[in-house]
């Protein structure tokens, strides 16, 4: 038996309605219930797990290397930050170093996800309300950046570029020229989606004081990210927790008091020009040196060395047919995902593979806010406040 | 037991609060672990969320591990943080493998009702006074729990 919620007696008019999981303003597979008087939605819940595919028991069987294929497949839209999580998380078990280039190439990068990302999300979140050319625009200016993503790994979408220890392979030549290309377009495209939806007075009717959330109950239901900054509470883990030189760099962490809609709409805006200003950053101050760390048992050695040196071949072969393996021990590491805290808790007991890899998807816990946030709003807010929470359901459900 | 466990901050005030409650604690890579008999764990989370100095109002993970086929079999596992010093902590409690059930902490962290469905359904671990404990992931018929050491990693055929 499905989700669903039972008719309070006296009160039998009211239709409970499914709302999904074939709904295209739900972001994938959600399915809503809602119990409705008229147009008003007197509560909700929500039904989750259709993607389920057990991404947390697969890692249990694949080595650590092999796991960070399966983190591309979460949150579809950020494969990168998933490969940073998952591969900060194996470097803080093994206490790894990683070379400075490594990480500001990481940094970049996580940084054009988050572009592309929120790219996403903004045209996906403007169609739903009704402004069609949103979605083209956006579409067009996140395609610059998956061709990037696929100058350097291979693959627009699943990318497995970051490793552990550092990076699949060095960058190619010239691609800092297309990164600049597209940062250098950037400002100005935003200032024209800003000229559409910003002042739009239809946009404003229909995200300004909806799904309003309190920034107490924002942190009590562990809500994260832009969600989070929208109800005015300043945490960012990039700031507050720098992980990947991102102390390095100067960049404001933007919020908003009002909790609704529409200051979630700001926020995410500001963060896209926040990230531009790192990429600059990071493009400009890209050191030199290696991209991946000295650690011959757990990196694997460049072709040219395995072709000259009996040790790299060896090392070659114990890495890719067993795997190194990591001390005994736990560790949980969280990165800033576009959508918020992506965490990722690995325990190991010391064999090639994890013992258990859990995965905090920050869309899992932003969902519970959504009942809240809709009880006693119309249907067609329902909408808007979904979009505005900005879920993947790859990541929920995994 | 390590030097830096002895100045923690966020361990001696859980000592000052409860000695007995606390069975083990241990840091691995800076991260500090503190395994809470489970009875006392609401009572402790309570405190750790409203005493001042501390003030970890943010629960941002709550999930388990299998140590199958070792008893106690199950463990607890939450990730607490405190979003006004920033520091980070994880609670864990010891179950047994047969009956498998511990308070649960909505009425301290109501983030904690997702996470708590999520480890009932994968683990089967039971949590008393939660609001609405379901399958929220497989389906309600589905059986066994796949998150389990000893459940096939292909499924049962």
């Amino acid at each position: 038996m499905p989700v669903t919620l039972e008719k309070i007696p006296g009160q039998e008019e009211r239709v409970i309605l499914s709302m999904g999981p074939q709904h295209p303003s739900t972001h994938g597979v959600l399915r809503l219930v809602l119990e409705l008087e008229g147009e008003t939605v007197i509560r909700g819940k929500y039904d989750i797990g259709y993607l389920h595919t057990g991404f947390e028991k697969s890692f249990e069987s694949k080595t650590y290397s092999q796991g960070i294929t399966l983190t591309d497949r979460m949150d579809y839209l950020a494969p990168l930050s998933n490969n940073l999580a998952f591969c900060l998380a194996a470097e803080k078990l093994l206490d790894l170093e990683i070379p400075p280039k490594a990480q500001w190439v990481r940094v970049l990068l996580t940084e054009l996800t988050r572009l592309g990302s929120h790219l996403v999300w903004l045209g996906t979140h403007a169609i739903d309300l009704g402004a069609m050319s949103m979605f083209l625009y956006c579409f067009r200016e996140r395609e610059d950046i998956l061709r990037i993503f696929e100058m350097v790994s291979g693959q627009r979408m699943m990318t497995s570029y970051f490793r552990i220890g550092g990076l699949a392979l060095e960058p190619p030549l010239g691609w800092l020229d297309r990164v600049k290309k597209v940062i250098d377009k950037m400002p100005g495209r935003l200032d024209e989606y800003e000229a559409l939806l910003t002042r739009n007075p239809i946009w404003l009717r229909r995200t300004q004081g909806i799904g309003s959330l309190a920034a107490e109950d924002a942190i009590a239901l562990g809500v994260s990210g832009p969600s989070l900054r929208g109800s005015g509470v300043k945490w960012d883990l990039r700031k507050n927790q720098p992980y990947s030189s991102y102390d390095k760099f100067d960049f404001e962490v933007p919020t908003r008091l009002e909790g609704d809609v529409y200051a979630r709409y700001l926020v995410r805006i500001d963060e896209m020009r926040e990230s531009l200003k790192i990429v600059r950053q990071a493009m400009e101050g890209m050191p030199d040196g290696p991209v991946r760390a000295n650690a011959p048992h757990i990196v694997l050695p460049d072709r040219d060395s395995m072709k000259n040196s009996i040790e790299a071949l060896i090392y070659h072969f114990k890495i890719v047919t067993e795997g190194f393996h990591p001390p005994l021990g736990e560790v949980y590491q969280s990165v800033e995902s576009p959508r918020g805290e992506l965490g990722i808790y690995l325990v190991s007991d010391g064999s090639p593979k994890p013992f258990r890899c859990h995965v905090r998807a920050p869309s899992f816990a932003n969902l519970q806010a959504l009942p809240k946030m809709i009880e006693g709003r119309l249907i067609a807010d329902v909408v808007a406040c979904i979009g505005s929470i900005d879920v993947v359901l790859g990541e929920i459900d995994r | 037991m390590p030097a830096d466990l002895d100045t923690n901050l966020v361990l001696q005030k859980i000592r000052d609060f409860d000695a007995d409650a606390i069975e083990q604690a241990e840091t691995f890579r800076g991260e500090l672990t503190v395994f809470i008999r489970p009875e006392r764990l609401r009572r402790i989370c309570e405190f750790l969320r409203d005493e001042p100095q501390l003030s970890f109002k943010y629960l941002s993970d709550a999930t388990a591990v299998d140590r199958y086929p070792n008893e106690p079999r199950f463990e607890a596992v939450y990730h607490l943080r405190s979003l006004e010093t920033g520091e980070r902590l994880r609670l864990k409690a010891r179950l047994s493998g047969d009956d498998p059930r511990i308070d649960s902490l909505v009425p301290v962290w109501p983030a904690a009702e997702a996470f708590e469905c999520e480890v009932y359904d994968l683990f089967g671990i039971h949590f008393e006074g939660h609001p609405d404990l379901h399958r929220i992931l497989l389906p309600e018929d589905w059986e066994g729990f796949p998150l389990r050491k000893d459940y096939p990693t292909e499924g049962y055929r």
